[in-house]
């Protein structure tokens, strides 16, 4: 009888997918992964909403609202939950927002930045509301594990799907370990 | 008989002469003690407390402490690489580095001993802090969100540049980055980016406005061997001092 596939959740918060690019960046690597995990919920599958996981992979730092309720979904959902990359370790770029209020934020984007045209803060309600700061994710919930990086190299997530697989922690050496 | 005085680090026989600290001792026999404030040619400043090692059961700063004829110093043990490791963690949280847009990345001596020292994460929470940037010099460019307070800066203006530019201002987390001038703006300073104190700068603080990103990911100092291996440098640093103390 075959063993059960791992079930992986993805999803990017205040981040740039390129952590998920990073991923599928593994290259031919995937064939024998996917042998033994499959996905749920995440940007590859493009399924809303998450179901019982093993493993949650949070890409992004917490920049609104709607960041926040995904990210408890996450923690609801996953025995383990990963911060993927320096924005859901420390925030990242979209953290360098924080030397700013959020008015001027808003201000310099939609009314004064270069180029605007018909300029106007949009207000829609289902706008999810901006939070005053850009924060990590440890910030809001338990973190299980973290993969540095900008994004974290192809080989990093492979390790630490295989480590959790195995039963062993993760080790990341040198090259697999780095900020940028 | 010699007269030759030496003490044990990590159990290597390291020679010294009498008035030299042990972190002295140890960099000019190509010993590493992980370190971010000291340089060889300035005087100590005893603030990084990267540099700890046990003497006799103590922990002491390696870069204060003068060295002792046949004293046993040990700094590679688990317990010192941990406590280590959470200053580099409380120095992470303390400022803004955020290494994907810092020009320094991959040569920035702070982010190679948390390599080095095995870390993933902050362990801490970010304290998130707004500070000033100073743009106002047409050849550096100061970035106080990277300032590690070293005062490696504010040493090389006196002692090497004779110009005495930079300083430490204020008290606790209040402390700050200062230039000596009417304005407090580094253009008005004698500051030139041919200074020594241009081109010390541990992280991305100082930057020279022209001449960044000139290496590629893969080719800068540290993307290939840990700092304990290279020492800690600036790609940029052309000085012989700095130099001088490459462990290879």
């Amino acid at each position: 009888m075959n063993k059960p596939k791992v079930r992986v959740a993805t999803c990017s918060l205040a981040g740039c997918f390129g952590c998920h690019m990073s991923f599928l960046d593994m290259d031919e690597a995937i064939i024998p992964l996917i042998e033994k995990i499959e996905f749920d919920r995440s940007p590859l599958t493009d399924i809303k909403s998450i179901g019982t996981c093993d493993i949650g992979l949070i890409e992004g730092g917490l920049c609104n609202e709607e960041n926040k309720e995904v990210l408890h979904q996450f923690r609801q959902h996953c025995t383990l939950l990963v911060a993927v990359g320096a924005c859901a370790i420390n925030g990242g770029v979209p953290a360098m927002r924080n030397h700013f209020t959020v008015d001027e934020c808003l201000e310099e984007s939609y009314l004064n930045g270069l180029g605007v045209i018909d300029a106007q803060i949009p207000s829609d309600a289902e706008l999810p509301k901006l939070l005053s700061k850009v924060i990590p994710l440890q910030s809001e919930v338990r973190i299980d594990y973290i993969l540095p990086g900008c994004p974290p190299p192809p080989q990093a997530f492979l390790e630490l799907i295989n480590a959790i697989i195995e039963k062993r922690e993760p080790v990341l050496d040198y090259h697999n370990r780095r900020f940028d | 008989m010699t007269d030759e005085l030496n003490f044990l680090l990590d159990g290597v026989e390291i020679p010294f002469h009498k008035g030299q600290t042990i972190m002295q001792a140890a960099t000019a026999a190509g010993a590493y003690i992980p370190h971010l404030c000291f340089h060889p040619d300035l005087a100590p400043h005893g603030s990084c407390r990267l540099c700890i090692v046990d003497v006799n059961g103590k922990t002491v700063s390696s870069c204060t402490q003068p060295a002792e004829d046949r004293q046993e110093v040990h700094s590679n043990i688990p317990e010192l690489q941990q406590a280590r490791l959470r200053l580099i963690q409380l120095l992470f949280a303390e400022g803004n580095h955020f290494c994907p847009s810092c020009e320094v990345s991959g040569n920035c001596q702070l982010q190679a001993l948390a390599y080095d020292l095995g870390m993933t994460h902050y362990h801490y929470a970010p304290f998130s802090a707004v500070r000033a940037q100073d743009g106002s010099h047409p050849e550096l460019f100061i970035d106080r969100d990277r300032c590690i307070l070293c005062d490696l800066c504010g040493r090389a203006s006196c002692s090497s540049d004779n110009k005495n530019v930079y300083g430490l201002s204020g008290r606790g987390e209040q402390t700050h980055l200062i230039f000596r001038s009417n304005s407090g703006n580094l253009a008005d300073t004698a500051a030139s980016v041919n200074d020594h104190a241009a081109h010390i700068c541990p992280v991305g603080c100082i930057l020279p406005k022209q001449g960044n990103y000139m290496q590629t990911i893969g080719n800068r100092l540290y993307d290939n061997a840990p700092i304990h291996k290279v020492g800690n440098h600036r790609m940029d640093d052309s000085t012989s001092a700095n130099k001088g103390h490459t462990n290879e």
